[in-house]
């Protein structure tokens, strides 16, 4: 296994150190929830929950609504307010539950019962998995047990625990691998027993020692386990250039990790797994990184999904007089949110608040095709000549020139001395091929 | 110098005899007909009848493929032109139809929820949260449209509202696919009274989000003929195929049914309005 290290990317200022020694805390029941039913990426879930029922924590209030889809669970016990459409922190509007807690917090009967995880059968784990909701946490909210379904013509033969986390400011995964070391590996175990691997790597950034220290302190004598420590570059994390790094393997355009036999899986989708299938437990809660200058008390929250962001704030000592800015997930992805009405839902890893003087409103200029873009672009794409194409309207010119491999890492924007919004052209560029692919079937 | 003479002139001969035969031989059909009809069609190319282009058209109507009225943007003038040419007759097809945007709420009215920094297009603000009104159901205002739009038929007036000219619209419908709201409808020329609004928010939230709103008060359903005005999950909608009175208008409390025509002015009251503010 060789330490390379992919083509491209950045350097931000990482600004982790806000709360990165900072221990997880799990915080009171807010007064409501926001659960919405669509938590995962692909087919969104079906709500089985009515206006003014009762419901127990861990009860299912929307069953998954095909196979690239999951369950949700409620995150308390207590009655069902409303269902009513609400901003979702990704950027739509979206129906949710409100669920106004009982306060007594009762788990529904069969929830959060230990049992054995020992001798259980592939089929009947990956059933756990979807059965009790679990997703991608690294953001990207991608059914689980889908990921864990790779055809069977590829053949796997690692399993990667993506630490990296490699995002600005946020510490989530950081505080998870110190404090749930155990968790994630019996988790990973439990991945890799699922799809037939017996190499597990958990990799994480060289600028998280105390977590790489904890790691292998946990991994000891767990045969095939190893932990690697990787250079500190912006998108470190993403599955594509994370594989490159560790075994030098390019996935294919438009392909996906298991063509290269490889899966990777997030530290707290690992650690949810675990749960899930050890303790009966669904995925309700998460860990969500309240940072940023505009924040008094910087802290690793543990939230109960359906907290809505203005708690969350509360819950860390409110905003700083001159805060301006709230970004949903970090500086480089993240998306910025318009009122902190909006509430964590699976993929919230964290809530960066930036102050007035971090905040600029940028006026986008020409491209003057200096090809800074090109240098850092991860994916090796022209994002100049895409930016261009795409200002044109001209779509399948930016489809020839592979658009739809950009996974939005936000390395060429950040770079552009003309500050262009590139990234809004690229996702508006993906938009618009896949009505031209529905189109032409 | 003689020699040089003859050799060109054999040579020109030679090629003029290549070129007579290669005009016989690869020599394509073509209609007279096609050409005339497409000296009668406006020639931009807008795509409105769904061909490739006015040539194309031009040719289809010449071999009998295609409706001589086939044209929306030519309308009946154009369409009488052709028949004149095909040697038939035009009864008249069907009614000349403009586009209209089901908006009235510019930035004086409306409420922003955010202030949007992002790309000038409407196709890209939609993918920011379905777009900076507080209404989700309105005109975003950058003008995606009247980009799309051939005619010079739609205005952006001050505080960010499409306005259709019914004067130079010319139907073509680009714009009605341009728009990411799709709040741009067809609606048949000779119809005055329109409500302008695409809101299905219930009363209260569609007051909050814009002052000229459906609200879903159903007073213009009640005062129209049956059946002309119908609700549709709390907005009002016009059924073109009524003819109802200028009066009705007056029925709504928000200002939001408007009647074009007579008077000029009446559909760019927005413009008027933002006078004031700017």
């Amino acid at each position: 296994m060789g330490s390379g290290r992919f083509f491209g990317g950045v350097h931000p200022s990482y600004n982790k150190g806000l709360a990165d020694s900072s221990a997880i805390v799990e915080m009171p029941l807010p007064e409501r929830l926001v659960v919405f039913f669509a938590q995962n990426l692909g087919v969104p879930s079906q709500p089985v929950v009515k206006k003014g029922d009762e419901v127990k924590k861990g009860q299912v209030i929307a069953e998954a609504g095909g196979f690239v889809s999951t369950p949700v669970h409620a995150p308390t016990s207590g009655t069902i307010g409303s269902i009513d459409i609400y901003p979702s922190p990704v950027g739509v509007d979206a129906p949710a539950a409100v669920l106004v807690p009982d306060g007594k917090d009762e788990w529904f009967e069969g929830c959060n019962v230990e049992r054995s995880s020992e001798g259980l059968g592939v089929k009947k784990i990956k059933e756990m998995i979807h059965d009790k909701g679990i997703v991608g946490m690294g953001g990207a909210t991608f059914p689980t047990h889908v990921k864990l379904s790779p055809l069977a013509e590829k053949k796997m033969d690692l399993l990667v625990i993506n630490g990296a986390e490699c995002e600005p400011y946020l510490t989530a995964d950081h505080r998870l691998m110190v404090e749930h070391a155990e968790g994630i590996r019996d988790g990973a175990s439990l991945f890799a027993t699922v799809i037939g691997v017996r190499n597990v790597v958990v990799a994480i950034e060289k600028n998280k020692p105390d977590a790489i220290e904890v790691m292998c302190k946990a991994v000891v004598g767990c045969q095939g386990f190893s932990v690697e420590a990787m250079d500190v570059i912006y998108p470190q994390g993403a599955e594509k250039q994370l594989i490159y790094t560790l075994t030098k393997r390019k996935v294919p355009a438009g392909g996906l990790p298991m063509d290269v036999g490889v899966l990777v899986q997030n530290v707290g989708t690992a650690l949810a797994a675990y749960e899930a299938v050890r303790y009966n437990r669904p995925l309700i809660q998460r860990v969500v990184t309240v940072t940023g200058s505009g924040i008094r008390e910087p802290k690793n929250v543990l939230a109960r999904v359906g907290t809505r962001f203005e708690d969350l704030v509360k819950f860390c000592g409110g905003l700083e007089g001159d805060a301006a800015k709230c970004i949903n997930g970090g500086p480089m992805m993240g998306v910025a949110q318009y009122s902190l009405d909006a509430a964590v839902t699976k993929g919230t890893s964290g809530l960066v608040i930036l102050r007035q003087e971090e905040v600029t409103q940028f006026v986008s200029d020409a491209c003057i095709r200096c090809a800074r873009c090109l240098e850092v672009c991860p994916m090796k794409l022209n994002p100049s000549a895409l930016s261009i194409f795409i200002e044109k309207m001209r779509f399948e010119d930016a489809n020839e020139y592979n658009v739809m491999d950009c996974i939005e890492c936000g390395c060429c924007a950040y770079v552009c001395p003309s500050r262009r919004p590139m990234v809004h052209h690229f996702r508006r560029a993906k938009a618009e091929v896949r009505k031209l692919q529905r189109k032409t079937g | 110098m003689l020699t040089a003479v003859i050799a060109l002139a054999a040579l020109a001969l030679l090629a003029a005899f290549g070129l007579a035969i290669a005009a016989r031989v690869f020599a394509v059909p073509h209609n007279p007909k096609a050409d005339e009809i497409e000296e009668v069609l406006p020639g931009a190319n807008c795509g409105a009848c769904a061909l490739p282009g006015c040539a194309e058209l031009a040719r289809r109507i010449a071999e009998g493929k295609a409706d001589i009225d086939a044209c929306p943007v030519g309308g009946e003038s154009a369409a009488h032109t052709i028949a004149a040419i095909m040697g038939m007759e035009f009864e008249g097809g069907a009614e000349r139809e403009v586009a209209l945007v089901l908006c009235k709420g510019s930035d004086q009215v409306a409420a922003k929820r955010f202030f949007y920094n992002g790309i000038y297009d409407c196709n890209s603000a939609v993918l920011v949260f379905g777009g900076d009104k507080a209404c989700t159901y309105g005109c975003l205002g950058l003008g995606t449209c009247a980009g799309v739009c051939l005619f010079g038929a739609i205005d952006m007036v001050p505080g960010g509202l499409a306005v259709v000219d019914p004067e130079k619209c010319t139907g073509c419908a680009q714009c009605v696919a341009a728009c990411p709201k799709g709040i741009i409808k067809m609606v048949p020329a000779s119809r005055k009274l329109h409500i302008l609004c695409s809101s299905h928010d219930k009363g209260g939230v569609a007051r909050k989000h814009c002052k000229v709103a459906c609200i879903g008060c159903m007073k213009c359903v009640k005062a129209a003929p049956e059946g002309a005005i119908t609700m549709d999950n709390f907005l009002a909608v016009v059924d073109y195929s009524f003819e109802i009175p200028a009066e009705v208008a007056a029925e709504c409390p928000m200002n939001t049914i408007i009647v074009t025509g007579d008077a000029a002015g009446a559909c760019e009251e927005p413009a008027a309005a933002a006078g004031g503010d700017a």
